[in-house]
């Protein structure tokens, strides 16, 4: 059963048409939306919310909360827009602290794909993963070639060899330290690059062993340093006695942004691109001159 | 539940469920009692007339779901749970003790028969809005109950799922609001007024009853009206907070204050003496 907020102009149609008895436009009622899921799959649906940046998840949050999580009900809560997507939009459309903030639900579940295929193949693996889900899309994409075979809900995925530092990233931000990997590779700085598009349970064999074989790790989101993907490496590594050689946290350092732009305007200007990301590595490695 | 209501019968397990409610708050040292006893008449004829149900077997796909969407009031539920056998009533002195999942506001973990937890207002009704319609997409018909209190009223998500449950003719949902007229701090109309209450429901498209919500063939009937309308229902019940305890009724202090000592001993008195009231007018009768 798919509901949305009253979202998804083209995008939901065919879907609507194909299966009226599987969809519901809630409105814009994004409480409601989210308690009435609850009741749907209590009844034995699998249930999917839909709406773009905050408006499904910190908006109905206390819904998410005590009704989806609390029940353990089947939920998925899908937002698109993760990061910056609708850059243009402004502050209530940046979607920047809705993985701290649902990573610390009990019974959930995260994702953030970095590729539309990613998204794809992971949206086959959820009915093996019951409970309460949050899958944040976001319009970055990494461009990396589609290959379904190597994703697994809850591994991180290795997507580039190196052992002089590495960059985990979370979501479509991914394309950046890609970016900054050929880069750095150029000055002879060999980067491993870790995909992580499960926040939650998060590979934690990944994590430290990139902290064991490698020199150190950068951790790159489009999202606030607390409690995203920094804070959860950061637990991680420090609870398994893990320390990195270094240890660099990049993305929205607890601001909100003043101006508006596209998504790679706002990277660049909010220090997340593949040249912040060159530069971190450059003075964190002792290279820049 | 029955085809011809023994009010006598359900009146007198209300009287136990409020002795309960009265002796869990008393020695749990817990809020709102005054809620429950205002609640206590209502629940019990949903449970006791209206409601199909196997305590047996609890989570049968065809019984009736009943939704406690002010949870402040959960002693009431688990006191009529257990009377109408979903477990036994001496766990119910486990109410509000350490260790125990009989927390204040109701919670489904460990107790039969709860459909859902609820204490933060405004989500019952949006689950049970979810449950009807997943009942009438499945073609199902069992009924969905939700019971809100008045003070509740003010939560705006109430509102979408009000607008949602007219749009999509939720005929199997019946909403009971326990409309006693206090909230936290003050009476309602002091605080938030609803009033035309009735109206904005009719206005929403909802059928509305009102009702004396202590007079259980009033109940009865208006549930029946409600159920039968091709609209979600509403019952508007008239209720009086603290009902059965003269030094409680209408008061907010007793939102909050629990019995001890004197005070639950004249308590104890006055509900037996309600519930012995009762019976000689049955029997007068």
């Amino acid at each position: 059963m798919l509901i949305t907020g009253d979202l998804g102009f083209g995008v939901l149609t065919e879907y609507s048409q194909r299966f009226p008895n599987q969809f519901i436009n809630a409105g814009v009622a994004e409480q409601n939306m989210t308690a009435m899921a609850c009741g749907l799959a209590m009844e034995g649906y699998r249930v999917f919310t839909y709406s773009i940046a905050n408006f499904t998840t910190l908006r109905c949050l206390e819904q998410i909360r005590n009704d989806v999580c609390y029940h353990d009900a089947d939920v998925t809560v899908v937002s698109i827009g993760g990061g910056f997507s609708y850059g243009q939009l402004g502050v209530s459309h940046f979607a920047t602290e809705d993985l701290a903030i649902l990573r610390a639900l009990p019974n959930m579940t995260v994702i953030a794909p970095t590729d539309p295929w990613e998204a794809e193949e992971l949206a086959r693996q959820l009915p093996a993963t019951p409970g309460p889900k949050y899958m944040r899309i976001d319009k970055g994409a990494a461009g990396l070639a589609p290959d379904p075979g190597s994703i697994s809900l809850g591994r991180a995925r290795r997507v580039r060899e190196g052992a002089d530092a590495t960059v985990i990233c979370v979501g479509g931000i991914l394309s950046e330290a890609l970016q900054a990997a050929e880069i750095l590779a150029r000055e002879g700085i060999e980067l491993r690059v870790v995909g992580i598009h499960t926040l939650k349970p998060l590979d934690t064999e990944e994590v430290t062993g990139a902290a064991r074989d490698t020199g150190g790790i950068v951790t790159l989101e489009e999202h606030s340093i607390i409690g995203g993907l920094g804070g959860v490496v950061a637990e991680t590594l420090l609870e398994a006695g893990c320390a990195p050689g270094f240890f660099r946290r990049m993305g929205l350092h607890d601001i909100y942004p003043s101006v508006v732009g596209d998504q790679n305007f706002l990277r660049a200007e909010y220090g997340m691109d593949a040249a912040a990301v060159v530069a971190t590595l450059r003075k964190a490695l002792c290279r820049d001159g | 539940m029955n085809n011809s209501p023994d009010f006598d019968a359900v009146r007198e397990v209300a009287h136990r469920v409020r002795r309960h409610v009265l002796d869990m708050t008393s020695k749990g040292k817990s809020s709102h009692v005054g809620s429950a006893l205002s609640m206590t008449d209502i629940v019990t004829v949903i449970y006791g007339h209206l409601m199909t149900y196997d305590p047996a077997y609890a989570k049968s796909p065809t019984r009736d779901r009943f939704i406690l969407s002010k949870g402040h009031a959960g002693a009431a539920v688990y006191a009529t749970l257990a009377e109408f056998g979903f477990f036994e009533p001496t766990r119910l002195t486990d109410h509000y003790q350490n260790g125990s999942v009989f927390s204040g506001h109701v919670s489904h973990k460990g107790v039969p028969g709860v459909e859902l937890s609820t204490g933060s207002l405004g989500h019952g009704l949006g689950v049970a809005v979810g449950m009807a319609m997943a009942a009438l997409r499945q073609k199902k018909t069992h009924r969905v109950y939700a019971l809100l209190s008045d003070g509740e009223c003010d939560e705006g998500s109430n509102w979408e799922a009000i607008l949602f449950g007219a749009h999509h003719k939720l005929s199997n949902l019946t909403v009971a609001v326990d409309y006693n007229k206090i909230q936290s701090l003050a009476p309602v109309s002091e605080t938030l007024a609803l009033e035309p209450f009735a109206d904005k429901w009719r206005a929403f498209g909802w059928h509305v009853e009102e009702c004396d919500g202590h007079d259980h063939e009033a109940l009865f009937a208006a549930f029946g009206n409600a159920n039968a309308a091709p609209a979600p229902g509403v019952v508007i019940c008239h209720t009086t907070k603290g009902k059965g305890v003269s030094f409680m009724e209408d008061s907010v202090l007793w939102h909050y204050r629990n019995a001890q000592g004197q005070e639950y001993e004249d308590a104890a008195a006055e509900l037996e003496h309600l519930a012995a009231m009762d019976r000689k007018g049955q029997a007068d009768a």
